[in-house]
């Protein structure tokens, strides 16, 4: 932007990059490679979650209720007496596969819809990109609140819901992305040798948009994992009794005078994973952007 | 400029259009018979048809979506029957007053922490104070808002007993009152903001000190506070103008959050017992308001930007 910037980029930049080669990304990197490492450490748990968890997640001890941290009970027990150190090793589970699957149900939509907006032109690409933009004005928690009303609670619909609402900022990117590639030279050379144009779109544009894509859908796992605990911790997402961290934050609310670790401990493990995943989003997005790349 | 602007306000109404479509679909979506339900169990066929017609069910989509739209304008929303109110008294008078304060008060603390953080973080660029700054605006960003509430409960309500754990007094009715019951819903939803705020002025600032105007202002001999606080920040209010505007959805979900955290009657809590109570025209209702907000609020940012740089202004 500034002269002195771009005054100084030559001199910094070679050396910088050299550096760069080198060595790995894990080592350039160490926040993101121990981030890296407690969301693994998360997937492995969620995995695994028979075999980690001490209890099971829904058996419930009338005699052992809201204990605090101990020997048996790492955590502590909730208000059932049902163990929180195995709630939430298997929350991870549904957290996890929510934040997913509801992250790929949004990448597809906003694929298609971008694809069409950025390939189209005229009055439908105005009409499309308006749609996207209504998309936008919702924030995406109150748009699934909106999607939830109609389709009912459980998990599928949570994943469906948070999905859906997802669409709109995927759409944005795609569309962006779909704009530079189709000017660019080789797309005119493969329409000048008369290739149909869906097969110019699934060789040529695709790819090239699959990719950023991709690195966005790393970076917003962790968003879709926050809408869906928001929208347990609301309770009108994930029903009782499965063991969700946002269901059992706001079951601990309750009692947050006498047993704070009821909230708490699901808490710490939702918030240690969103930090996690998004010091590994920021990573991948700063390694693997064309466009910051570029800039740095 | 006129004429950007007028196309600016088509384009707002546009997207209005599609957002009030779509909100009047969730009607048409959401499961049950509505004729149904307000007939009970036994009915004829022919009182059937009869209340069909008389709701104008009968009449294709775009009038009903019409006849829908004009009632909405005037303010006709319908009957909430959870909460036994007109719902544009219950969601535009009660609860979309509840939510603005807090989201004003949080808003209030972000810009007021945020930027001092940022600049401070800029001008010690590379020091230990920036390296904390950074990791706290990582934390702040990163961790559940709904969980920071509780813990500040647990901490300041509970064990220090420094603010009231939960509840609702209106600042316009009881100034004081309502400022102390606002702080730590305030600062529980400003989090995320006060973090994005320190990191988007930190990087902005960085930029706007390598300018030349800034070398111009030092070359003149002024004291450097004055060159960061007035010929810095002054620079850094477009792009915080634009974030603030586009993170307005964010605000707004957050005091969603917050709301049932701390128990406000807001349209947080208006939305969720809305959802658990299956009254869908309460949660049409949340939706507009929300969207509303969001686009106008929006266009204003971009209406203003020719206000907040005048070299906008010369150059069209």
């Amino acid at each position: 932007m500034s002269l002195s910037s771009s005054d100084a980029a030559p001199t910094a930049l070679p050396r910088a990059k050299a550096s760069l080669g080198r060595r790995s990304m894990f080592l350039r990197r160490p926040f993101f490679t121990v981030a890296l490492i407690v969301a693994a450490a998360y997937v492995l748990a969620a995995t695994f979650a028979p075999h980690v968890a001490p209890f099971d997640p829904v058996k419930q001890d009338f005699m052992a209720m809201m204990q605090g941290p101990s020997f048996a009970h790492p955590l502590g027990t909730d208000s059932y007496g049902q163990d929180i150190l195995s709630r939430v090793i298997y929350g991870a589970r549904y957290a996890l596969i929510i934040g997913i699957f509801s992250v790929l149900i949004g990448a597809a939509g906003g694929l298609v819809i971008g694809l069409a907006a950025g390939l189209s032109g005229g009055w439908l690409e105005w009409a499309l990109m308006r749609l996207i933009d209504s998309i936008l004005a919702l924030p995406s928690l109150i748009l699934a609140v909106a999607f939830i009303a109609i389709l009912g609670q459980g998990v599928d619909k949570v994943v469906v819901a948070v999905g859906l609402s997802m669409i709109g900022p995927f759409a944005r990117t795609v569309r962006a992305d779909v704009m530079q590639v189709r000017v660019q030279l080789f797309i005119e050379a493969a329409q000048l040798m008369s290739i149909p144009y869906l097969r110019v779109v699934w060789r040529h544009v695709l790819p090239n948009v699959i990719f950023p894509l991709a690195v966005q859908v790393t970076i917003r796992v962790s968003e879709a994992i926050l809408v869906s605990s928001s929208l347990s911790f609301l309770g009108i997402g994930v029903t009782p009794p499965t063991p969700d961290w946002g269901l059992m934050i706001a079951e601990g609310r309750d009692f947050v005078s006498f047993a704070p670790w009821m909230s708490a401990m699901p808490g710490f493990a939702l918030a240690l994973l969103l930090i996690a995943l998004s010091i590994v989003g920021d990573g991948i997005r700063e390694e693997f952007d064309p466009k910051l790349r570029r800039g740095a | 400029m006129l004429r950007q602007a007028l196309g600016k306000i088509a384009q707002t109404l546009v997207v209005l259009f599609f957002v009030s479509v779509a909100s009047f679909g969730l009607l048409k979506l959401a499961p049950g018979d509505p004729i149904q339900i307000m007939l009970g169990s036994e009915y004829s066929q022919e009182s059937y048809e009869q209340l069909t017609a008389q709701l104008g069910l009968d009449q294709p989509f775009l009038a009903q979506y019409a006849d829908w739209a004009l009632r909405f304008v005037q303010g006709d929303w319908g009957t909430s029957y959870v909460a036994r109110t007109d719902i544009y008294t219950y969601a535009f008078k009660e609860a979309l007053p509840v939510t603005l304060t807090l989201a004003s008060f949080s808003l209030a603390f972000a810009i007021l922490i945020g930027v001092p953080l940022g600049v401070l973080s800029a001008v010690k660029k590379d020091t230990a104070f920036d390296a904390g700054s950074a990791v706290l605006a990582l934390t702040g960003t990163a961790f559940p808002s709904f969980l920071l509430g509780i813990l500040l409960i647990w901490f300041f309500a509970v064990k220090l007993q420094l603010f009231p754990v939960m509840g609702y007094i209106s600042p316009w009715q009881d100034f004081w009152g309502g400022i102390y019951h606002m702080i730590l819903p305030g600062l529980t939803l400003s989090t995320y903001f006060i973090a994005m705020i320190t990191r988007l002025t930190r990087a902005t600032l960085i930029e706007v000190m390598e300018q030349p105007y800034i070398a111009a202002a030092r070359a003149r001999g002024e004291p450097s506070w004055r060159v960061i606080w007035v010929h810095g920040v002054r620079n850094i209010a477009m792009p915080l103008v634009t974030i603030l505007g586009l993170q307005l959805g964010t605000l707004l979900q957050g005091t969603v959050l917050t709301e049932t955290v701390f128990n406000l009657p807001g349209i947080g809590q208006m939305l969720t017992s809305a959802v658990l109570g299956r009254e869908y025209m309460v949660v049409q209702a949340g939706v507009m308001m929300t969207a509303t907000l969001f686009i106008g609020v929006n266009l204003l940012v971009d209406l203003s930007y020719p206000f907040l740089d005048p070299r906008l202004r010369a150059r069209k």
